[in-house]
C-alpha cells in the first residue's frame, strides 16, 4: 500500500469531491468509507439543488455548487441525472407570506436570483399548484439530481484518476506518528498517510474525537417519502416559506416528498423509523400543495442523516491544532454545495488561497 | 376513505401477523391460555396460501375441492370459534421498534401495541428469470394455486408445469382434476434426487401415498414428466408458448442445443421453490442468517422461536421452509413462548407443552425438510438469466445492467439497488431479491458478503388518500422554521 499523500475518511459528496480535486494535483490519494461510497446522506438525500432552502450565508457557495451539478460532464465525467427547473417557495397564510418575503430578501441580498411573484404567476409556473397559494418566491436556478446515482459517478471518476477506494473499512483509531497518520480499523488493518481529511458527515464528532478534538455535532434524522410512478403532476421544485417541504417529480413519474421532517435514529443505529405523525403531516403538506398527489400510492419511506453544528454553519479547514489534518462537513444544504466545498478545501490543502472563505472549526471548540 | 387519523394505539397482549396454519395455531393457543389476542391478515379469511379459501360469494365446485380445502375449513372454524379477534382485509404497512403495528383497511388507519408480536407471514415464491418469463401466460406455481383454489379458474386450456418441489405435482394434479390439460411437467430434480429424499418422506406415509396417487394419475393421463430439466426460454407462438427446456444437474444447465427439447402450452406455471418472507424481520432489524436448506435468509431464533428482537416471535415458513404441518407446531411453540414471556403460563407448563410440540414438529419436519431440499436455491440456475433478460420486472432492469454495475463497483445489495433501481418498484424487491443476490453472490463469493436489502416501510404500497384522510391546512403540524 505504501504511504499516501492524502487519506480522505468518509466517502460522501464532501469526501469524494475533495479527493477528486486533490488527486488532480498529482497527490497520491485514498478515500476510505465504513460502507460503500455515497450510501449515507449523499446517496439518500432528496437531491434538491435549491437556493430557496439554503441558509443566506451559504448562498454564494450553493450557486457555485448548483453550477457544478449542472455541468457534471466537465468535471465529474458522469451523470447523476441533474435536472434544472424553476423553484418556488410557497406561502399559504399571511404569516407565511411575511416569512417568505423576509427570507427571500435575505437570500437575494446574498446573490440568489429570487423574486416574489403573485399567486397567478406561481400557478403559471406550476400548473399543478393549489389555487389558494398567496404568493411565491421564484428562483429560476433550482432543480435536482437522482442522489442515489452520486456514488456511481464518483466511483468511476475516482477510479480513473487513480484514487485508491477503500470501502467497508470502519475507522476506529487514528494514530498521529512522526511523519504520518496511521488509520486503523477493528480488524487491525491500517492505512498510512501524510495528511488526512475528515469528511464523515454526522460521524464527524466521532472522527474528531479520535484526534482528541471535541466539537459537538447534532444529528438530524430527515424523513423522505417516495410515491409510485404517477402521471405528470408537477414540473417545478416546491418548498414552503419556512423551508419544511421539498417536493419534486422525477422523469420516471415518482414524486419525492421531503423537507426535513424528523424521524427516529442516531449516529449509532442510523435512521431507525419514521414517526407516524410526521409521516402523515409531511404527506398532507405535499398533497395540500399539489392536490393531484392524493391519487398516488406511497411506495417507500426512508431516513437520511444530516449533520448540524451549534451555529448551523459548516466546519471546513484545519482540524484545530493539526497542520496536516483537515475537516469538511456540516454544510446546510450540503448536497447542493458539496462539489464546490470540496474544491475550496482542495485549494487550501494544496497551499492556495481558496476562492471563497472557509469555515474555521476552531470557533466551535468546547473544552 | 378515512375521515380521521386514528391516533389511538390499542394495547393488547399478543398480535399475530398472518392467519395461515402457523398464525392460527399461535393465536388460538395464546388465546386459550387467557391472552388477549388479535390476528391480522391482508386476505379475506384465514388459511394462508396453502388453505386459501374462495370468496364467500363463490359457489364451491367439488372438482376443485382437495384435502387442503377441508383442512382449511377446519382451521377457519377453529379460529372463528376461539376468542381471538380477527382482522381480515387489514394490511400491515409498518411496525415500529416499540412494536406498534400500523395497519390500513377500508376503515382507515388502525394500530396496536402488543406485549408480544408473533410473525407468521409465510413465504414467497422463488422464480429465477429466463428469457420470456415476463410474457403473458407465464405465472408462478403459487399464483396458479390461487387461481385454482380460490377462484376456480384454470390457468389456461393447456399448461406446462415447471420448477421443483412437491408443488409441481400438486398443481399438475389440481389442474387435471379440475378438467384442465397439463402438457408437460418439467422438474429440476432428477429421479435420483427424489430417491435420495424418499426415506425422509416415509415419515409421512399418508402424504407419500397421496403423492404417489397423484403421480400415478398424471402418468395415466399420458403426461410427460421431464426429470432433471429446466426451462431456458419461453416464446410466444400465436396463442401458445413455445418453451425450450434443457438438462439440469448439480453442475448446471446444459445449453448444448443437441440436448434441448421443446414443449408447449397455452401457459406456463413455474416456481423454483419457496423463500421465507423476511420483509418484517428486516424492517425490525432482527439478526438473519443464510440457510440454504431453510429456503434462504431466515431470522436467527432460539429453540423456542424467539427472534433476536425482544418480544418478537416467528413461526411457520417465515422461520424456515418446512411446510404446513410443521407450521402448526411451530406456531404453537411460538405461542407458548410468548405466553411464557408474558408470564401467563408457568415455566413447568410451558416446558412440558413445548416439548410435546417439539416432538410432533420433529416428526413432521422430516417430510418438510425433504420438500425444502427439493425446493432449495440452485445457484447454477442463474445461467438461464441471459444478458437480455429482465431481472427486476418493476423497474425493467436487465441482467446485463446488473453484471455491469457489479463490475463498476457495486458489491453490496443496497449499492446495486441504488445504481440500477433494481428492487425499487412497487413489489419492493420481493420478486427479484433472491435472483439478484444469487448473481451478486456468484461474484463476491457469499450471500453474507452480498447482504440483504434494507427493510423499509411501507411493507406494501399504500394509497395516499387513505393515509391523509380529510384535513385542513391548519391541522398540519408544520415544524419550526429551518435556520435562515
Amino acid at each position: 500500500m505504501g504511504i499516501y499523500d492524502i487519506a480522505v475518511i468518509g466517502g460522501g459528496v464532501m469526501g469524494c469531491s475533495t479527493a477528486l480535486h486533490i488527486s488532480r494535483k498529482k497527490l497520491k490519494t485514498v478515500i476510505i468509507d465504513s460502507g460503500a461510497l455515497c450510501r449515507e446522506a449523499s446517496g439518500t438525500n432528496a437531491g434538491t439543488l435549491t437556493l430557496n432552502m439554503t441558509r443566506a450565508a451559504l448562498i454564494p457557495y450553493a450557486i457555485k455548487g448548483w453550477e457544478l451539478w449542472n455541468s457534471t460532464e466537465q468535471w465529474l465525467y458522469g451523470d447523476v441525472g441533474t435536472i434544472s427547473v424553476n423553484g418556488l417557495s410557497l406561502a399559504f397564510t399571511e404569516r407565511e407570506e411575511e416569512l417568505l418575503i423576509k427570507r427571500a430578501e435575505a437570500r437575494k441580498a446574498m446573490g440568489a436570483p429570487i423574486e416574489i411573484v403573485s399567486s397567478k404567476k406561481a400557478q403559471q409556473l406550476e400548473p399543478g399548484l393549489r389555487q389558494s397559494v398567496r404568493s411565491a418566491a421564484w428562483c429560476p436556478k433550482d432543480g435536482f439530481t437522482s442522489a442515489y446515482l452520486t456514488g456511481h459517478a464518483f466511483r468511476k471518476v475516482l477510479n480513473n484518476e487513480g484514487v485508491q477506494i477503500q470501502e467497508y473499512f470502519k475507522v476506529n483509531k487514528i494514530d498521529n506518528e512522526n511523519k504520518y497518520f496511521l488509520i486503523c480499523n477493528e480488524n487491525g488493518e491500517f492505512i498510512k498517510s501524510k495528511r488526512i481529511v475528515l469528511a464523515g458527515g454526522v460521524w464527524l464528532e466521532y472522527m474528531l474525537s479520535l484526534l482528541n478534538i471535541f466539537i459537538p455535532i447534532k444529528c438530524l434524522i430527515n424523513q423522505l417519502i417516495i410515491t409510485e410512478r404517477v402521471e405528470p403532476v408537477m414540473k417545478t421544485v416546491l418548498s414552503i416559506a419556512n423551508g419544511l417541504l421539498s417536493l419534486k417529480q422525477f422523469a420516471n413519474g415518482t414524486v419525492l416528498i421531503g423537507g426535513g421532517w424528523q424521524g427516529i435514529g442516531d449516529t449509532e443505529r442510523g435512521g431507525v423509523e419514521a414517526i407516524p405523525k410526521n409521516l402523515v403531516g409531511n404527506i398532507r403538506l405535499a398533497c395540500h400543495t399539489i392536490p393531484k398527489l392524493r391519487f398516488g400510492r406511497m411506495a417507500r419511506v426512508w431516513l437520511g442523516l444530516e449533520a448540524e453544528t451549534s451555529d448551523a454553519l459548516p466546519i471546513i479547514g484545519n482540524v484545530p491544532g493539526f497542520d496536516d489534518a483537515y475537516v469538511i462537513g456540516s454544510v446546510h444544504s450540503g448536497y447542493t454545495s458539496g462539489p464546490y466545498m470540496g474544491w475550496l478545501l482542495s485549494q487550501f490543502i494544496t497551499g492556495k488561497e481558496p476562492d471563497m472563505p472557509l469555515f474555521d472549526p476552531s470557533r466551535l471548540l468546547t473544552q | 376513505m378515512s375521515k380521521v387519523i386514528d391516533d389511538n394505539v390499542q394495547k393488547i397482549d399478543v398480535v399475530v401477523l398472518g392467519a395461515g396454519p402457523a398464525g392460527v395455531a399461535a393465536a388460538t393457543i395464546a388465546s386459550e391460555h387467557g391472552a388477549d389476542v388479535a390476528i391480522i391478515d391482508e386476505n379475506i379469511s384465514g388459511g394462508g396460501q396453502i388453505y386459501r379459501a374462495p370468496p364467500k360469494e363463490y359457489e364451491t365446485h367439488d372438482s376443485f375441492k382437495s384435502p387442503e380445502s377441508y383442512e382449511g375449513d377446519r382451521q377457519r372454524n377453529y379460529l372463528s370459534n376461539s376468542k381471538v379477534k380477527t382482522y381480515f382485509n387489514y394490511r400491515v404497512w409498518s411496525i415500529s421498534q416499540e412494536l406498534v403495528v400500523s395497519t390500513i383497511s377500508a376503515n382507515g388507519l388502525k394500530s396496536w401495541r402488543p406485549k408480544a408480536l408473533i410473525l407468521a407471514n409465510g413465504a414467497l415464491e422463488r422464480i429465477i428469470p429466463f428469457p420470456g418469463w415476463t410474457l403473458p401466460g407465464v405465472m408462478g406455481l403459487a399464483a396458479c394455486t390461487i387461481l385454482l383454489k380460490s377462484q376456480f379458474v384454470l390457468p389456461g386450456r393447456s399448461t406446462v408445469v415447471a420448477g421443483c418441489g412437491p408443488l409441481l405435482m400438486s398443481v399438475a394434479y389440481a389442474i387435471v382434476k379440475a378438467g384442465g390439460n397439463v402438457s408437460a411437467i418439467v422438474d429440476l430434480s432428477s429421479k435420483s434426487e427424489w430417491v435420495r429424499v424418499f426415506p425422509k418422506m416415509l415419515s409421512r406415509p399418508d402424504l407419500l401415498l397421496q403423492g404417489m396417487k397423484w403421480l400415478w394419475k398424471l402418468k395415466n393421463e399420458g403426461i410427460k414428466i421431464y426429470n432433471g430439466y429446466t426451462v431456458t426460454k419461453s416464446e410466444k407462438d400465436n396463442d401458445r408458448l413455445a418453451i425450450t427446456i434443457a438438462p439440469f444437474n448439480h453442475s448446471g444447465v446444459n445449453t448444448d442445443p443437441k440436448f434441448q427439447k421443446l414443449v408447449e402450452g397455452e401457459c406456463l406455471a413455474i416456481g423454483h421453490g419457496l423463500i421465507p418472507s423476511t420483509e418484517i424481520t428486516r424492517l425490525l432489524k432482527a439478526k438473519h442468517k443464510y440457510d440454504l436448506l431453510k429456503g434462504g435468509w431466515v431470522p436467527v431464533i432460539d429453540d423456542e422461536f424467539r427472534t433476536s428482537i425482544p418480544n418478537v416471535f416467528i413461526a411457520g415458513d417465515a422461520s424456515g421452509i418446512s411446510g404446513a404441518f410443521s407450521a402448526v407446531h411451530k406456531g404453537r411453540i411460538a405461542g407458548l413462548s410468548a405466553l411464557r414471556d408474558l408470564n401467563m403460563i408457568s415455566l413447568k407448563e410451558s416446558k412440558h407443552k413445548i416439548n410435546n410440540e417439539r416432538n410432533l414438529l420433529n416428526k413432521t419436519e422430516n417430510f418438510g425438510q425433504a420438500a425444502a431440499y427439493l425446493m432449495r436455491s440452485r445457484p447454477e440456475l442463474i445461467k438461464t438469466i441471459t444478458a437480455e433478460t429482465i431481472v427486476c420486472r418493476c423497474e425493467d432492469v436487465f441482467r446485463a445492467e446488473i453484471d455491469e454495475t457489479i463490475v463498476s463497483g457495486a458489491v453490496d445489495m443496497n449499492q446495486l439497488k441504488a445504481w440500477t433501481r433494481c428492487g425499487m418498484g412497487p413489489c419492493q424487491g420481493r420478486t427479484c431479491a433472491d435472483s439478484i443476490e444469487a448473481i451478486l453472490t456468484s461474484v463476491v463469493g457469499s450471500r453474507e458478503l452480498a447482504g440483504q436489502w434494507t427493510g423499509r416501510a411501507p411493507l406494501r404500497p399504500i394509497p395516499i388518500e387513505q393515509i391523509i384522510g380529510d384535513y385542513s391546512y391548519s391541522d398540519i403540524p408544520i415544524p419550526e422554521s429551518a435556520p435562515l
